[in-house]
């Protein structure tokens, strides 16, 4: 802060608390002529001013937030460059990126500053950072037999993925359902710990209505899935669906078990368990068919940071051992 | 030494005139100085403007009152930032016209939403949010699935960013601000939201928030 506005905000800020200390001392002066406790002489309605004075509890409280807003300004940084004596700080100022904010945490550690936020941080770190360091260095299949482990990996879960997929973590329509044993992309604790770190892209399942011969061909097509999982369907149209199917076959596979039976991370679904991720209805098969579908899982490394991926990706790993 | 604020009190005008000075100290002491601080007014180093569809989806942000149950500032105490991320910080808002730092949370903070969810999770949280979210209360901003921009005005509202933010914008080379939307910006502003429905640009808007501080 330039020395300019510093003295601008000390003048104007000292100036007003001087000023409210001498309107006190101005106002409990009897200038008005009258004795205290005497008409002032007019009167409104048979209601008749007295010069009383002003309460001695009220202009001694006044008086005391003077004193206690000058103690203030001593002791916290508010009068400009003014640091005060106890050097504190809410939070570092003037941060440009996320390099910056942790040199400057270091650099207020070395200087002994008083940083409320680094020092709410630090103390929080100190109690739960032994925690997580422990659980990375186990297994995530042993954490998803400890109880404990598997309380703070569902609050973790609560927190930032129930959103999608559900507080139960059943999931709903787009959104996986994570307690099943049908994964897009893999259940062992590894590939669950990866699609948390970095999330996933589906490839995306394109549109392909014009490919597969317009209407009739996304009917055909839709009926053929549908038999894989032993539905009922119009026999004709699964037949000249199953011809169509050729064009679904690289992602899917051949018989239709998903890119997971071929040992390709595409995320194209497994289509002959009757799990359905965009929801089993003729209708919603057809849509899928008609304009493709893209699911995204965001990557979580950068916010949520290793160690708690680890202890949610147990969680996750335990919902569907059972 | 008799009665001097006795033409103060019987005077509206004047009255009037010294509450205003009186109360305006407070302001000329928190909020002036901010104007011309470094701190305050650099951009942070990844701040980028917004891109045409963005500055409509903020536009709708604005007009259906998101602000008014959601925040976008993450204060620094531990127990934001665990749910949040870093708290937020001056540079990411310098061209903030108007901010929307909101004071309400009925929902909850979106500085750094942007990333947290997919596009298809917004697209049917904001169509319907309990197909989702059970326990949620937003209401439901389906038209926003219908209606479709004409960008008749997105060019001008660039113009207007230009002018708001003139002379806080990047410096290039010779360290000459440079404005946040270029002329080719301005021209194709309209090309760029045209026939896009609201919900894309809402979407996109949400999800180009806090990637600034990195």
């Amino acid at each position: 802060m330039s020395s300019f506005w510093s003295i601008w905000i000390s003048v104007l800020t000292l100036g007003t608390l001087v000023g409210c200390y001498l309107l006190l001392r101005m106002c409990l002066k009897n200038f008005a002529g009258v004795k205290e406790g005497e008409s002032m002489g007019h009167e409104f309605d048979g209601i008749e001013e007295l010069n009383n004075p002003l309460p001695k509890w009220w202009s001694t409280f006044f008086l005391i937030t003077i004193i206690w807003g000058f103690g203030y300004l001593l002791l916290y940084p508010g009068l400009g460059q003014w640091q005060g004596l106890f050097g504190w700080k809410s939070s570092n100022q003037g941060i440009l990126s996320l390099e910056e904010s942790k040199a400057k945490v270091a650099q207020a550690k070395e200087q002994g500053l008083l940083v409320e936020y680094d020092r709410e941080m630090a103390a929080a770190d100190e109690r739960f950072g032994p925690i997580f360091t422990a659980y990375a260095q186990r297994s995530i299949e042993d954490l998803a037999k400890d109880g404990d482990a598997l309380k703070v990996g569902q609050r973790l879960f609560l927190q930032n993925c129930s959103q999608c997929h559900g507080s139960d973590a059943r999931g709903t329509t787009g959104f996986p359902d994570l307690t099943d044993k049908d994964w897009l992309y893999g259940g062992s604790p590894d590939v669950i710990k990866a699609s948390i770190m970095h999330g996933r892209k589906a490839n995306g399942m394109m549109a392909w209505e014009t490919a597969v011969g317009g209407e009739q061909g996304v009917k055909e097509v839709a009926a053929y899935v549908l038999s894989l999982s032993g539905r009922e369907v119009n026999p004709e149209h699964a037949k000249a669906g199953q011809t169509k199917f050729a064009m679904c076959t690289a992602c899917h596979g051949a018989e239709g078990k998903g890119s997971l039976a071929m040992g390709i991370p595409l995320g194209a679904p497994n289509l002959t368990d009757n799990t359905w991720l965009y929801g089993g209805s003729q209708k919603a098969v057809e849509e899928s068919i008609r304009n493709g579908r893209a699911g995204v899982m965001p990557p979580w490394a950068d916010i949520l940071g290793e160690e708690k991926v680890h202890v949610i990706s147990a969680y996750v790993y335990s919902l569907s051992q059972n | 030494m008799k009665n001097k604020h006795e033409p103060l009190e019987k005077h509206v005008g004047w009255f009037f005139i010294a509450t205003i000075a009186a109360i305006s100290i407070g302001g000329l002491v928190e909020i002036t100085p901010l104007f011309f601080q470094k701190e305050t007014t650099t951009p942070v180093d990844n701040l980028r403007p917004y891109t045409a569809l963005e500055l409509e989806g903020r536009d709708i942000y604005i007009r259906e009152g998101c602000h008014t149950c959601h925040s976008q500032m993450i204060r620094p105490f531990r127990a934001e930032t665990e749910r949040y991320g870093h708290y937020s910080v001056a540079g990411e808002h310098v061209w903030e016209h108007p901010f929307l730092w909101g004071s309400k949370r009925t929902g909850p903070d979106l500085a750094r939403v942007g990333g947290r969810y997919s596009d298809d999770w917004h697209r049917v949280h904001l169509i319907d949010p309990r197909a989702v979210v059970p326990e949620s209360n937003m209401p439901s901003f389906k038209w926003l699935e219908e209606d479709l921009l004409d960008g008749e005005l997105t060019g001008k509202k660039m113009e207007t960013f230009n002018m708001l933010t003139k002379n806080r914008g990047h410096k290039n080379e010779q360290g000459e601000y440079i404005p946040l939307y270029s002329a080719e910006d301005i021209a194709g502003a309209k090309k760029a939201v045209a026939g896009k429905k609201e919900m894309d640009a809402l979407i996109a808007y949400l999800q180009s928030l806090g990637h600034a501080l990195k």
